[in-house]
């Protein structure tokens, strides 16, 4: 599928950086004219993501997390999340509800979240080497449903 | 994000704003413990209408100071989430463990 635009930003995992992640991530999707639901859905998905970069790909260490967006045909936003990190030896079990390895600061609700806000959402990982999140939403814009 | 107070008659009111993601939780936690500590208040209330952003880190926080709040015998509720906020509340389901009002009662 071909990309209408896209933006790539790598930072390193720094807890400083998730607002940062989210903002940067609202501002791209500005183009699409989303409306204020649409834009908080997608900083609450980038917060997630990041977060999860954070907390589990690089729990000890700070490391490279890799944001990129893509708008693709038919106004549909693309945000993939890429880290080197620990990786997710079982992704079945890390998206369930209420699952978490990170104990009671964590709510186990992330991946929920960014199903729920997200229209599809892919998780590849392998042990030790990373984790890419991919997540797509299609954006209505205001124009569109006046 | 910040946390402003009211007290009245047994009841905290703790008032949430900016964003809270998991960068602001573990400080947001430690300021709730000690005005829990300072006040031993019966009821708390996270008053939330002044919250711009808030993600699962702070389902985590809610669930943590609902649990402390339950020890020491009290009740606590959320009231006025913003529109965003609201939403996280929702996915998450913990509206069913902890009630959610949209106009103060006060």
């Amino acid at each position: 599928m071909n990309a209408k635009n896209y933006i790539k930003l790598e930072f390193p995992s720094k807890s400083s950086n998730e607002a940062f992640a989210r903002t940067a991530a609202a501002a791209f999707a500005a183009q699409l004219d989303p409306t204020l639901e649409e834009i908080g859905d997608i900083k609450t998905a980038v917060s997630e993501a990041v977060t999860n970069c954070i907390v589990h790909a690089y729990p000890e260490t700070v490391g490279k997390v890799r944001m990129r967006l893509r708008i693709l045909d038919g106004d549909v936003l693309e945000i993939a999340v890429q880290d080197w990190g620990r990786g997710i030896a079982d992704i079945r079990k890390a998206r369930e509800p209420l699952f978490t390895t990170g104990g009671e600061e964590r709510s186990g609700m992330g991946f929920t979240i960014m199903e729920s806000f997200m229209d599809k959402l892919r998780v590849r990982s392998t042990p030790g080497k990373g984790t890419t999140v991919t997540m797509l939403r299609s954006i209505l814009s205001r124009e569109k449903t006046r | 994000m910040n946390i402003s107070t009211a007290y009245s008659s047994g009841r905290l009111t703790a008032f949430f704003s900016g964003e809270l993601d998991q960068h602001e939780a573990r400080g947001a936690m430690r300021s709730l413990e000690d005005l829990l500590d300072a006040y031993l208040p019966r009821d708390l209330v996270l008053d939330l209408s002044g919250l711009n952003f808030m993600d699962s880190s702070g389902i985590a926080l809610i669930i943590r100071v609902s649990r402390r709040v339950k020890e020491m015998g009290g009740r606590m509720w959320i009231e006025n989430p913003a529109k965003q906020p609201r939403r996280v509340i929702d996915a998450s389901g913990i509206d069913r463990l902890i009630p959610v009002a949209t106009n103060s009662i006060s």
